[in-house]
């Protein structure tokens, strides 16, 4: 198993042949940018691979559901300050991230993220009140994770990373093309189940492509407390996995070095570590407060990197941004908005005896007497209220 | 094809069978079942495990359906969850009890929850094996009953077989199950040996079509079993305990005390039914367990038995267990495992000048 002949027709093979393996596992020296921060398109060429532009219509595409992303993140902060959602973790700043997580997969394959990835299971086709059901407290989930191939997000860092290279190996040892896009951020990759996935994914060479969402940020400690490795792409080579970095806020670069990734994976190329540099915007949740240990001016560095910004600048400068195109992104997003602001408006009613229904297959008979009691202290409860 | 893995094929009919022997037959004649079942862990592959479980496995059904891991529990436990999402049954072995610790917040976390968070979306059909308990002079981190954390944790089904039948029966039952089952096999029992009828046994898992109409054997999942019938007192053990209390209650015999046995088998979902019509027949009780005695598996069988059964009760529920303290060392293990004397001390505490 730790053979992997498949390097002898990957693109890479020719520094391999060379003796540079190491070379070709290493991630560029710098983050992959193919738009600037003013929007135009860069010079390709000094990054370890070609990675070409995607065309026009993908970045058209992609700066539509950029706008969703946004619109998306600003109408559940709006939510939770009008205190009809209890908590989001916000993904403002980071939608690049997200709409490159979902634009670079097939229906067929399978995306595990975080608490931090609604827009992107959103982007998998789960519908807007699905994806905050267990935002709203209702249930743990709110969707079949069977029925958009995206698994349930997890709050409990790194752990879902396993998950993903078992999905990966299941679908391998059936033969099947299915790639796994696995989520995680800067603070997740000190987490023991990091290691360990990379390195099973890696061993059992699986098609799993990890995507590090590095928004500088675990909650309040900053990076450096995280690491001291040259970039966490450089982690890759002691997997024996090629590592790459690329600008988080350049959707034009996520789509070329994520969708490079997933479809060499796809080839049998084995799995791979994206760190994509970022910036968490706003707090870790409505319930942190990220003045306490990060400056305004910091913030407003990255004000002018946001990815929304510069691909509308560059889509408009080029001619492939009409304003009819710029109202239809606008309509579909506050659509997806209103069905938000609808859904969070009507009130809920979990069933109380669903607690004791999917814990087994088949309720135990200590559950199902559990469910009996609660089900009459309802009932009493009812009656009394009815008196 | 090894000679062992061809006279695994072979094995039938009416043969004397190690417990590690049984806990084999079960995983081969489940993997030649279901194409779907597939073991992995640490050493199960070319060494056959390290108590030799899973010998012949890889040679027989090849390196995608028995295969070693890197060195990591939570990985193994990580990677069968997907696996289980993904259309698979796996079957893990994890080395030692207490090595099974790194793969615990996998379990505890998601394998356990994954049905319920998943509104019963995903069932994750997994299989756990964690040979566990002492009574093998085995070193530090070698000997812990862990039993105690997979009990009180919701979701999870975890069963111990004492017997070399039940060893082929619960190990198939765990398989078959669409829940995920941790499976804990007492290392001190995996060279005894006990005469099984293999056809028999296999017959319970053979289709009801394929064997006249039949219908399906009884999962022993959530079923207890009384295995000595006595009349004066109920000794409740499982696992590496039962034969402690067999010999218990064939000593007690002798002196002319008739002790029923009792054994758990499935410590979650838990037989309230069988272990309560078993106390109500004698009304005396003692319940027998390896682990420390606090907050443990052994306390809440005392406890359901005085809620249940109070009224049925000539003496309190007494407990023998392993002392409250760190599993010791080899050559001290013998004073901390629950023994025949601290046993038929304890039975001798059952009031019986009362009766």
């Amino acid at each position: 198993m730790t053979n992997h002949p498949e390097f002898l027709d990957h693109p890479g093979n020719a520094a391999l042949l060379a003796g540079r393996q190491g070379e070709y596992l290493l991630p560029s020296a710098a983050p992959v940018q193919l738009i600037t921060t003013d929007g135009t398109a860069h010079t390709v060429g000094k990054y370890k691979q070609d990675y070409p532009l995607p065309n026009a219509a993908t970045l058209l595409e992609g700066y539509g559901q950029l706008v969703l992303g946004r619109r998306i993140n600003e109408q559940a902060g709006a939510l939770v300050r009008q205190g009809r959602m209890a908590v989001y973790p916000s993904s403002f700043g980071q939608e690049a991230c997200q709409v490159a997580a979902y634009m670079t997969l097939r229906r067929n394959d399978w995306l595990f993220g975080t608490y931090r990835d609604t827009v992107a299971v959103m982007g998998r086709g789960v519908k807007p009140m699905e994806a905050f059901e267990s935002l709203r407290g209702d249930w743990h989930s709110g969707f079949d994770p069977y029925e958009y191939n995206t698994a349930l997000p997890t709050t409990s860092l790194a752990t879902q990373l396993p998950h993903a290279v078992g999905v990966a190996h299941a679908a391998k040892l059936r033969g099947e093309d299915t790639v796994v896009l696995a989520l995680c951020g800067d603070g997740a990759t000190s987490e023991g189940d990091f290691h360990v996935a990379l390195n099973f994914a890696a061993v059992f060479h699986v098609p799993v492509v990890f995507l590090i969402q590095n928004n500088q940020y675990a909650i309040s400690v900053p990076l450096i407390h995280q690491s001291v490795a040259p970039s966490l792409a450089h982690k890759a080579i002691g997997y024996g996995m090629p590592g790459e970095r690329v600008d988080g806020n350049d959707l034009a670069a996520l789509l070329a070095v994520v969708g490079s990734a997933v479809e060499r994976a796809r080839n049998g190329g084995g799995p791979a570590l994206i760190e994509a540099h970022t910036y968490r915007m706003e707090s870790h949740t409505n319930a942190d407060d990220a003045t306490r240990y990060r400056s305004s001016e910091e913030v407003a560095q990255w004000l002018p990197k946001d990815p929304l910004l510069r691909l509308k600048k560059y889509l408009h400068d080029a001619g492939h941004l009409g304003s009819a195109d710029a109202e239809r992104f606008a309509d579909a997003a506050d659509a997806v908005a209103k069905t938000l602001r609808d859904g969070m408006n009507t009130k809920s009613n979990p069933d109380p005896l669903d607690m004791f229904r999917y814990v087994y297959s088949k309720p135990t008979s200590q559950l199902r007497e559990q469910s009996n009691m609660l089900a009459a202290e309802l009932a009493a409860a009812q009656q009394g209220g009815a008196s | 094809m090894t000679v062992t893995a061809v006279n695994q094929a072979e094995l039938a009919g009416v043969q004397q069978l190690t417990f590690a022997k049984a806990l084999t037959l079960a995983l081969n004649d489940a993997m030649v079942a279901d194409a779907s079942v597939i073991v992995f862990g640490e050493d199960v592959g070319t060494l056959g495990g390290v108590f030799r479980v899973t010998d012949g496995l890889r040679a027989r059904f090849g390196e995608e359906r028995c295969f070693d891991t890197p060195l990591a529990e939570s990985g193994i436990v990580g990677m069968a969850t997907g696996m289980a999402i993904n259309g698979m049954r796996p079957v893990v072995e994890l080395q030692f009890d207490a090595f099974a610790f790194p793969g615990f917040e996998q379990i505890v976390s998601h394998v356990a929850k994954m049905g319920n968070r998943t509104r019963g979306n995903i069932r994750l059909p997994l299989v756990i094996r964690i040979p566990y308990a002492g009574g093998i002079g085995g070193v530090e981190h070698h000997c812990d009953s862990s039993e105690g954390y997979y009990v009180h944790t919701p979701g999870l089904t975890v069963l111990t077989p004492s017997s070399v039948e039940d060893a082929y029966i619960l190990l198939r039952d765990a398989i078959a199950s669409p829940d995920p089952v941790v499976f804990m096999e007492p290392k001190k029992l995996y060279f005894s040996k006990g005469t099984v009828d293999l056809d028999a046994l296999r017959a319970r898992y053979t289709p009801a079509s394929e064997r006249g109409g039949a219908t399906t054997a009884p999962s022993s999942i959530g079923h207890a079993a009384v295995i000595r019938e006595g009349t004066d007192a109920t000794l409740i053990a499982y696992g590496p305990s039962v034969a402690p209390a067999l010999a218990a209650a064939e000593t007690a015999a002798t002196e002319g005390r008739s002790l029923q046995v009792l054994d758990v088998r499935s410590l979650v979902p838990f037989d309230d039914d069988t272990i309560c019509a078993a106390v109500r027949s004698t009304g005396r009780v003692v319940v027998i367990a390896e682990a420390p005695g606090f907050a443990s598996m052994a306390s809440e069988i005392a406890a359901r038995i005085q809620e249940r059964c109070f009224h049925s009760l000539a003496a309190p529920v007494l407990r023998v267990t392993g002392f409250d303290i760190p599993y010791p060392a080899p050559k001290l293990e013998q004073h901390y495992l629950p023994g025949v004397d601290r046993i038929l001390d304890a039975v001798d505490k059952l009031q019986w000048e009362e009766s």
